[in-house]
């Protein structure tokens, strides 16, 4: 198994190498610099020759990529044009919400995503199952940002429910040891502070869990009817083994293969897919960050995100695999 | 069959249907609640949202709005304005005397006022206020970082030639002089601006306010400007959480009034609608350039809606490196053709201004005679007729599209008004419409590739050269014309010591711009404010000097 992970570990260099490539030329191409952007609509053509000067922007590609991927392989990310701070600091601020954020749309769409699935694929062909079918389908090819926009309009707005932006009432004064403001207000024993905190996450979590939750019930439902139609199961059930021990040992865990598969791909998509949802809900997490690099052609920014979502997305995909051996012990041994 | 994992799931819902209703309970709870507990019978917290994180916290490195909305609260310049207007007014200098040749200013401080570290601001800090900025090297000069010292001041230390500032002295502990290399009309006016503001030597030094950026690639802010902002205003520095908000706190020694506001929070929220929303729901108690179409609804809603005096100014370029508009015939003619009242009852904000010339009236320089050329269709056709075009023509005309500004809130509806309005005397336009930033600003200010475009202005402070200086001091892309006559006027206008001979100055330049007629002034937008109900009065500002401590809360 170690194996197994380390020479995933080593297939992770040049899929970095190449999409760093790809995300370098990306980057560059887009309209315009970010001198305009540092310097304001005031100016001059004399200032912004300068900025791209004191930034580099005014060198070879080859020759900018260089020296950007020699300072990221000592750990240097660069600065934020637009805060002047170090990436890797702006990242370590803002990650904690977004991986909270994260989190709860995860526990949201995994916590309905596969009961609702076993639910419907154990009713199949009944009304139960159209419905979760019908409402899955929506629930896919609704957009993030409107669903967000909808959720917040009415809850938050219209009945005043739930916050509508941030993480926090920014009236509570609470202490955040470790930033994620759920386990800070609990370690802390701020409980009123946490309860806040999660408040404030289940709207943009049921914004950013929805797309998961519907393609996991499908997958759920999907795998399960194949599994329970399977000649094992049909077979077990003619030996007269307990209903349980069929539901448990032959149908559930063998079933979910493909849905961990699916949690695991949609995890990297939930961090990633942060970018709608943050900015809606004004949630001052990477996701919102990287909204305005773009708008801002914060290079550093931007470069720096997406290489650790890209190892992010890497490491998932590795857990995912790892994860398997457990669920399906052919996997170990092939 | 399924008993089990059913009833599982129906107990699982349950739950959550209780735990819905549960919190649906304490949002409300929270909501109407406040601070029950306290004694006071209004809540002291004051929370506004921005737009954006402040750039840092000190106020000398940045140009930006939102710092210097915070820097306001925590830093106070020698000048201040006095309130409503853009007039400098005295702040932490009681007085001040200008010397005969005009180039050395006598400061008055007022006594008794320490900063919030505990040491006092006297003439001292002044001076080292001032060497600091003069001395500043390397990267602290660039203009991301210095903007308003390096334009306005000119030069540093290491190129005293070019340099506005010569010395200041310290006379004794209320007195310092301030000498300057050349005469600098706009010097008093342009100590109110923020990045002018006196911060205290001792905290400046001990947090190593000035080393900026380990590389030039990588220019970093010092921890001063990070979490150590000392200056002598009503509130002190409390906290900043980036990308989430900015708490300050009140000023317990403080030497004017402290207000009731004791706290203050800077809630950083960049969308203009969930801005709107967060106030909708609560979290926030008001916010800044609300969206036109928003105004009135929220009005209706029962929400503080304010204006601002408008200090700004939108209006219609023509570029003269297009044939037909270096005609002064065809310029007329569009000037002719364009309904100002019009373009300001359709499209603009409540508050808006007709314009006359390129200055708000309460500039220094406003031309009450200035040439105008009224609404006359008729006369614009007959104009392009002897123009040379009985059949009229096609101009380009540019327009930055998604982007709101203070002096043009919505460039589309206001191309699209302007447009029909120029279609209406056989002027046919080729829209040209182009995302703001970099793209249209790039095309307008670095090429010859425009016609017709939109651009405008918010004044920095009262200052003349802040407006027409930048306009057409000199030759530009945007303009494309080459007027030395005007250049000349503008640059003797600027080192004009005496503030009535520049008036006057000023005034001719006015007139000399409206004949040359190289672009159409619109209007000055009024940039509007929205608080709560709670929030009984605001001390909105034409050049956003707005200090918390003067904001009046009624629960």
């Amino acid at each position: 198994m170690l194996r197994v992970i380390g020479k995933r570990i080593l297939y992770l260099i040049p899929t970095l190498f190449g999409l760093s490539i790809l995300l370098f030329i990306w980057v560059r191409s887009l309209p315009g610099g970010p001198a305009v952007a540092i310097l304001g609509e005031k100016a001059t053509p004399e200032a912004i020759a300068r900025i791209n000067e004191l930034y580099g922007f005014d060198r070879p590609i080859f020759e900018q990529y260089f020296v950007w991927v020699g300072s990221l392989l000592q750990g240097n990310f660069g600065a934020s044009v637009m805060s002047g701070r170090l990436v890797l600091e702006e990242f370590a601020l803002r990650f904690p919400a977004t991986l909270e954020l994260a989190i709860a749309a995860l526990i949201f769409a995994v916590g309905f995503g596969i009961p609702l699935g076993y639910w419907a694929a154990r009713r199949h062909g009944k009304a139960a199952d159209h419905f979760a079918v019908t409402a899955s389908l929506i629930g896919i090819t609704i957009p993030v940002f409107f669903l967000a926009f909808i959720l917040k309009y009415v809850f938050a707005v219209q009945l005043g429910w739930l916050p509508s932006d941030g993480r926090q009432d920014p009236r509570i004064d609470a202490t955040h040891p470790t930033g994620f403001y759920v386990l800070d207000g609990i370690l802390t024993g701020e409980f009123d502070a946490a309860w806040d905190a999660i408040l404030h996450l289940i709207l943009p979590a049921i914004a950013l869990g929805t797309i998961p939750l519907a393609i996991i019930v499908r997958i759920t439902r999907a795998s399960v009817l194949e599994v329970q139609n399977s000649d094992y199961v049909r077979t077990g059930r003619a030996k007269g083994i307990s209903r349980g021990t069929i539901r448990n040992r032959f149908i559930l865990r063998n079933s979910m293969l493909p849905v961990v598969t699916t949690v695991g791909l949609q995890t990297g998509l939930l961090i990633s897919g942060a970018v709608l949802t943050e900015k809606v809900f004004a949630y001052p997490g990477v996701g919102q960050f990287m909204a305005d690099a773009i708008f801002e052609r914060d290079y550093a920014v931007l470069q720096g995100f997406i290489i650790f979502i890209a190892i992010g997305y890497a490491l998932i995909n590795l857990a995912v695999d790892v994860s398997y051996g457990f669920i399906d012990p052919r996997v170990r041994v092939s | 069959m399924l008993h089990t994992p059913k009833r599982r799931l129906l107990a699982g819902a349950a739950a959550i249907a209780v735990g819905a209703v549960v919190l649906t309970a304490c949002a409300s709870e929270r909501g109407d609640g406040g601070d029950t507990g306290e004694a006071s019978d209004v809540d002291s917290t004051f929370v506004f949202a921005a737009s954006n994180d402040p750039a840092g916290l000190d106020p000398a490195f940045a140009s930006d709005g939102e710092t210097f909305r915070v820097s306001r609260q925590i830093f106070e310049g020698l000048v201040g304005v006095e309130p409503g207007t853009a007039d400098p007014a005295p702040l932490l200098a009681e007085s001040w005397e200008q010397s005969e040749d005009g180039l050395s200013y006598t400061f008055t401080l007022k006594e008794g006022v320490t900063f919030h570290d505990g040491t006092d601001f006297d003439a001292e800090a002044v001076c080292a206020n001032f060497d600091r900025w003069y001395n500043w090297t390397g990267l602290a000069q660039s203009e991301s970082l210095s903007y308003y010292y390096g334009s306005l001041f000119k030069g540093f230390a290491d190129a005293p030639d070019a340099a506005v500032y010569e010395s200041c002295t310290a006379d004794d502990a209320t007195h310092a002089t301030v000498t300057l290399t050349q005469p600098f009309a706009g010097f008093i006016a342009a100590l109110s601006l923020p990045a002018f503001s006196m911060q205290s030597p001792t905290a400046l030094a001990e947090y190593e306010a000035d080393s900026v950026g380990g590389t030039e690639e990588s220019p970093t802010l010092s921890e001063y400007a990070n979490a150590h902002p000392t200056g002598t205003g009503p509130f002190v520095f409390d906290s900043w959480e980036p990308g989430e908000q900015v708490t300050l706190q009140a000023n317990e020694d403080y030497w004017g009034d402290q207000g009731q506001v004791q706290e203050i929070i800077f809630r950083t929220i960049g969308d203009p609608t969930a801005r709107r929303q967060a106030l909708e729901s609560g979290s926030i108690d008001g916010y800044d350039l609300v969206a036109p179409a928003d105004t009135a609804a929220l009005e209706d809603a029962g929400y503080n809606v304010m204006q601002r005096d408008p200090f700004t100014i939108l209006y219609l370029g023509m570029n003269q490196a297009v044939p037909e508009l270096a005609n002064p015939l065809v310029r007329e003619a569009i000037a002719h053709a364009i309904d100002k009242e019009a373009l300001v009852t359709q499209v603009l904000p409540e508050g808006t201004e007709v314009a006359s010339q390129f200055i708000p009236p309460v500039v220094t320089g406003w031309n009450e005679d200035v040439t105008t050329y009224e609404y006359d269709p008729e006369k614009a056709k007959e104009l392009l007729a002897e123009a040379g075009y009985p059949d009229g023509l096609t101009l380009m005309f540019n327009y930055p599209t998604n982007v709101s500004r203070p002096y043009m809130p919505n460039p589309e509806q206001i191309f699209t008004n302007l447009a029909s309005q120029l279609e209406a005397v056989g002027i046919t336009v080729t829209p040209a419409g182009n995302e703001w930033n970099p793209a249209y600003l790039d095309r307008i200010q670095g090429g010859a590739d425009h016609g017709l475009h939109l651009l405008g202005w918010t004044g920095d402070y009262n200052d003349t050269d802040n407006f027409v200086g930048v306009f057409f001091g000199q030759e530009s892309n945007e303009w494309g014309f080459d007027n030395p006559e005007l250049f000349e006027a503008l640059t003797a206008a600027r080192g004009t010591a005496d503030i009535e001979e520049q008036t006057a100055q000023y005034q001719a330049i006015n007139e000399m711009i409206a004949e040359f007629n190289p672009g159409i002034p619109l209007a000055h937008p009024a940039p509007s404010l929205a608080f709560d109900s709670r929030v009984e009065s605001y001390p909105a500002s034409p050049v956003n000097d707005e200090v918390f401590n003067q904001i009046v809360l009624t629960e």
